[in-house]
């Protein structure tokens, strides 16, 4: 094998290439991305660098200077445009490259709100991309009133952040409660009252009619007739997997780009990681959002790419910053169906359990950095905790499997 | 400041470090295996476990309840010793730490 061809620098495609690179592969690796950055961490840009608390330096994944020491031609500004699998090219904007190897990590882009929502406004921003942020962070100053579309992880941190900065921000959730999709009741209802006590107005079981405005937005109508004032929108209603370039070169696709446990997609030699790829995952398939997946998979498929023979074992853990709560997530709660709560003694702190038929699948831990620690190695080890015991503060976590 | 890292292998790696880099970002930028920082230094993964080599524990500091709580359930045993090393941050007071990491 002498050249390896990574579509999409960012967190996926950047670790599968020092993954190679460490695995002792000598030929060439190159890293296409689209983004004028390198690669950075995404995470921040709805947390701290959003707040302007963090440097933009500080977001890159790797120093300037790491990918030519690696031996990684890193080339940003620079799309691949098409994929043949049978000739096993790669069109990008400076020319066609071919490749022994081809890996797609394209992540995913937000869900945009069509035209007859937004009017074409200006001040409807999305949240994906610095550049995103940027024209987040140059608007802000001129603003006093967000309103914020989709009570997901994304919409909540940016109110608890606009609302920080001294905004009014008001969340508007579609579904009868905020994080309806990924999380239990019981954590929908504490990080309700977080943001209640904070001062963010969540507005749920209702939807976004349009916005109004001259040129750029000055209010929102939901689907109850109300009108907010609002000259800053943010959207976060839920991202696609990136699957443009896979499905034109004719790949199997299935809710992302299918691979197989190995990380091959449908073409030999072309495979797929990160939040783009969709792979079995205890006989279903699945698609995970998150850093600790794209470095895990990226590991995992540049060990494959080089002849090993590794499935894939997903450890799946998500965390969220608002306000003064950190919230840690392990597990998947698919299919659940009791919740434990566990109090905590500090501010805001307790921990919600999630079982299915019995079993523990994930804990949601709100400033509970023990429980949620302690529930990720049980759930990775496939132990069950007592559950009588669990709710008990009193007793100890070390006794409880 | 200079850093040194004994490695799982049992070798070291020596660095250059800018004051005011944490020794997780460090690590990642030196590529060191076993440090691996998912959260990117926001205290929520507990991937960047060292041990900090005995004649440097008083220099580096303790460690904040919330640091202290995730060291109670790490994946590598907890010692005395252990820090989660995006909490250290470099200044010329530590020129010559030195940082274990914890073999799998
Ligand atoms: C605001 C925000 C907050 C988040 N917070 C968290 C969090 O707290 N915890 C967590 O675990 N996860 C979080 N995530 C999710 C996490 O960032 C993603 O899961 C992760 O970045 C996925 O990595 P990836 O490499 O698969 O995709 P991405 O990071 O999206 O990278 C894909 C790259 O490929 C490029 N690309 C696409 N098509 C092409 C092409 N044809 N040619 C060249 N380049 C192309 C894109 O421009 C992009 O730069 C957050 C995401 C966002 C947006
Ligand atoms: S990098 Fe996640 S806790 Fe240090």
């Amino acid at each position: 094998m002498q050249r390896v061809v990574i579509i999409g620098a960012g967190q996926a495609g950047c670790s599968a290439a020092f993954a190679l690179r460490k695995r002792g592969f000598d030929g060439e690796i190159i890293l296409l991305g689209e983004e004028t950055d390198p690669p950075y961490q995404r995470p921040p840009l709805s947390k701290a660098y959003l707040l302007g608390d963090m440097e933009r330096a500080r977001l890159y994944l790797k120093p300037p200077g790491a990918y030519t020491d690696a031996g990684i031609d890193l080339r940003t500004g620079c799309d691949a445009i098409a994929i043949d699998a049978q000739q096993m090219r790669v069109d990008t904007a400076q020319g066609p490259l071919t490749a022994d190897a081809i890996i797609l990590a394209t992540g995913s882009k937000p869900i945009r709100l069509p035209e007859a929502v937004t009017g074409g406004l200006a001040g409807i921003h999305y949240v994906r991309d610095l550049a995103d942020i940027d024209a987040i962070r140059t608007a802000i100053p001129d603003c006093k009133n967000a309103v914020i579309i989709g009570g997901g992880y994304i919409g909540l941190e940016a109110a608890a952040v606009t609302t920080k900065i001294g905004l009014n921000a008001t969340v508007v959730e579609m579904a009868p409660r905020i994080l309806q999709r990924v999380a239990s009741r019981e954590t929908s209802d504490a990080m309700r009252a977080l943001h209640a006590h904070h001062g963010v107005t969540i507005l749920e079981n209702v939807g976004l009619a349009l916005f109004l405005g001259d040129g750029s937005v000055k209010s929102a109508v939901l689907a109850d007739g109300t009108e907010l004032p609002c000259d800053l929108a943010i959207v976060g209603v839920g991202i696609r997997p990136d699957i443009a370039l896979a499905q034109a070169a004719g790949l199997r696709i299935e809710n992302g780009i299918w691979t197989d446990a190995r990380g091959q997609t449908s073409a030999p030699g072309i495979w797929a990681v990160g939040d783009c790829a969709s792979f079995p995952h205890t006989g279903a398939p699945l698609r995970l959002e998150s850093v600790p997946h794209a470095i895990d998979h990226a590991e995992t498929v540049a060990a494959n790419v080089l002849g090993a023979r590794t499935d894939y074992t997903a450890r799946p853990w998500f965390w969220s910053d608002q306000f003064d709560v950190k919230l840690q997530i392990a597990g998947l709660n698919t299919g659940y169906d009791q919740v434990v709560t566990r109090p905590g003694g500090k501010p805001w702190s307790r921990s919600h359990w999630y079982f299915a038929a019995g079993r523990l699948v994930a804990v949601d831990a709100l400033n509970a950095p023990r429980d949620y620690m302690s529930g990720k190695r049980w759930i990775e080890a496939g132990q069950t905790p007592d559950r009588k015991r669990l709710a008990d503060p009193a007793a100890d976590l070390k006794t409880l499997v | 400041m200079k850093i040194t890292w004994t490695l799982q292998d049992g070798r070291t790696h020596t660095a250059e470090v800018a004051n005011g880099t944490n020794m997780m970002e460090a690590a990642v930028a030196n590529d060191i295996t076993g440090v691996v920082g998912e959260c990117g230094g926001s205290l929520s993964c507990a991937t960047c476990h060292v041990y900090v080599a005995d004649d440097w524990v008083g220099k580096t500091g303790e460690p904040e309840d919330f640091e202290d709580a995730m060291l109670d359930a790490t994946e590598a045993e907890r010692k005395d010793n252990s820090r989660l090393s995006c909490q250290i941050v470099a200044d010329d007071s530590l020129d010559g730490l030195h940082l274990i990491v914890p073999a799998l």
